[in-house]
């Protein structure tokens, strides 16, 4: 079906009924099987158990990186194609987006405080995720500084692509950066080669993650309709007191 | 549960981001559910009221 | 082109008079590089050290300043309805406002910065980089804020959320701005860092105005 079909409100929401349980489940079983395989894995040689979070701390970055394109898509719908819950979407892939990319660095600092001394050293891949937050931040900004959704979310949408088009240019500068000051060293998440034992279970995780995040994303979503339909309700009535 | 016991000397960063992302991610499930009640609620009583003049 | 031209005019015009903000940011500026020796000591070979990052943090910021007023006005006052209704493309309009604010606002800074970089300790053969990359990298800036000051053009208190935006998506410009001074007080030329400034200060130049008038087109009531 076209995704034109979904643009009704009330279809949505019955699609997200069972569709929002349905995936939680199936989100939970990939988590805990990616989790509990990598765990099971041994231990990696050069950082020891500290290597048990990048299950989690990989995942994240990948879903702070994909939630973003969401947003960026759901701008798209916004301004170009027109479609009704496209704002809907972008608002809650800035929300769930956000909470990723927050854990990701939380995770990270974690992760470098025993293994390489501090929980934080500016590292560029860590500081590109920081930089990717605060545009996360301006988003979630602008659409509380609005009262109205509609004009929130097409504002939000022309800053969720202004900031997405910027994505490689700001990732460019901070490695261009990072390198000028601290030298060609191989970044925290540097490993190029990962061992099968550790890839499987992290593929698990990940996808159980990605789908998480599409249950939260639609939850989100379903509230903000239920949210703009009570607005919208009173309005009306307010408009009906006065006559 | 010999799995806690191999977790080596950084046990507590090991658990601290694990139990972070626990937490929050449940936080926003928690959220995320009442805000739905709330909301479910509030339109559920609006639609009641203009049905009733 | 007369019409942009008129439009520039008008805007300089307005903010060069009493009150209408283009001296503070120079102001805001020289204070800004008073109080660092205050924070970090008046210890000159620290002060040589972080000038450069000084002068273009203050120069960002100063420019981030007053920055959302160049709609605001407009849209108080109803002229910003007049000027969607012309034949001028909007995003032309947007940028001769960009234009005259940087003339305004971002120009002064750029002079003023020699003067700012003897006071932090900048190589006295550097001072003219300095320069020259605020002189590149403003105009970038300023046209990057129009998109955050088009998008806050209606609200009460858009200032603060303008400059919100826009920092993050400024970092790349502070970095090879700042690098490129940096390479020029070791007496290396204007490089790679030099060139990269440049291009992203034009994207930036195209990007703003476009991103603008789509804010002022869709955002507004």
């Amino acid at each position: 079906m076209p995704l034109i079909d979904y643009a009704n409100p009330h279809r949505f929401q019955r699609l997200a009924a069972w569709l929002i349980p349905l995936l939680g489940v199936v989100a939970g079983t990939l988590i805990v099987l990616g989790l509990a395989t990598g765990w099971a894995a041994p231990a990696d040689y050069q950082q020891g158990q500290m290597v048990k979070v990048m299950y989690i701390h990989v995942p994240f970055a990948w879903l702070a990186l994909g939630g973003y394109t969401v947003m960026a898509i759901s701008a798209l719908g916004t301004l170009v194609w027109r479609h009704p819950l496209a704002d809907v979407s972008g608002k809650a892939a800035a929300q769930v987006g956000a909470v990723f990319c927050f854990l990701c660095l939380v995770t990270g600092a974690l992760w470098g405080r025993p293994t390489w001394g501090t929980y934080w050293d500016w590292d560029p891949r860590l500081t590109s995720v920081l930089v990717l937050f605060l545009l996360y931040l301006g988003v979630l900004a602008l659409w509380r500084a609005f009262d109205d959704p509609l004009r929130a979310g097409r504002a939000a949408a022309i800053l969720a692509l202004v900031g997405f088009i910027n994505v490689p240019i700001v990732k460019f500068s901070v490695d261009w950066w990072n390198s000028i000051h601290q030298g060609p060293s191989v970044s925290r998440l540097g490993a190029p080669t990962i061992d099968p034992s550790m890839l499987y279970p992290l593929l698990l995780s990940a996808g159980g993650f990605f789908v998480l995040f599409a249950v939260l994303h639609m939850a989100l979503m379903r509230n903000e309709l239920l949210r703009r339909r009570a607005r919208t309700l009173r309005i009306l009535q307010a408009a009906e007191a006065e006559r | 549960m010999n799995l806690f016991a191999g977790l080596g000397p950084h046990a507590f960063f090991v658990l601290a981001a694990y139990g972070a992302a626990a937490v929050s991610l449940a936080a926003l499930m928690i959220w995320i559910a009442l805000d739905y009640r709330v909301q479910q609620r509030r339109v559920r009583e609006l639609e009641e009221r203009v049905r009733k003049r | 082109m007369s019409a942009l031209i008129a439009i520039v005019l008008r805007d300089l015009r307005v903010a060069l008079r009493a009150g209408g903000g283009a001296g503070v940011g120079v102001i805001f500026f020289l204070s800004l590089v008073v109080i660092v020796p205050f924070a970090v000591g008046p210890d000159m070979p620290l002060l040589k050290r972080i000038g450069p990052a000084m002068l273009w943090i203050g120069a960002l910021l100063a420019t981030l300043l007053g920055l959302d007023r160049v709609f605001a006005a407009d849209h108080e006052d109803g002229s910003l309805d007049q000027l969607l209704m012309s034949s001028v493309p909007l995003e032309l309009i947007a940028a001769a406002k960009g234009f005259a604010h940087w003339l305004a606002s971002g120009l002064p800074l750029v002079i003023v910065t020699p003067l700012l970089g003897l006071m932090l300790g900048v190589e006295p053969h550097a001072l003219a980089t300095v320069a020259l990359t605020l002189l590149v990298g403003t105009p970038g800036v300023t046209f990057l804020g129009l998109a955050a000051a088009g998008l806050s053009a209606s609200l009460p208190r858009g200032g603060l959320l303008g400059a919100v935006l826009v920092l993050p998506l400024a970092i790349p410009l502070l970095i090879f701005g700042v690098v490129t001074t940096n390479a020029a007080i070791l007496g290396e030329g204007l490089g790679s860092p030099f060139r990269f400034l440049c291009a992203i200060s034009l994207f930036f130049l195209v990007l703003g105005p476009i991103a603008a008038a789509a804010a002022l087109r869709h955002v507004r009531e």
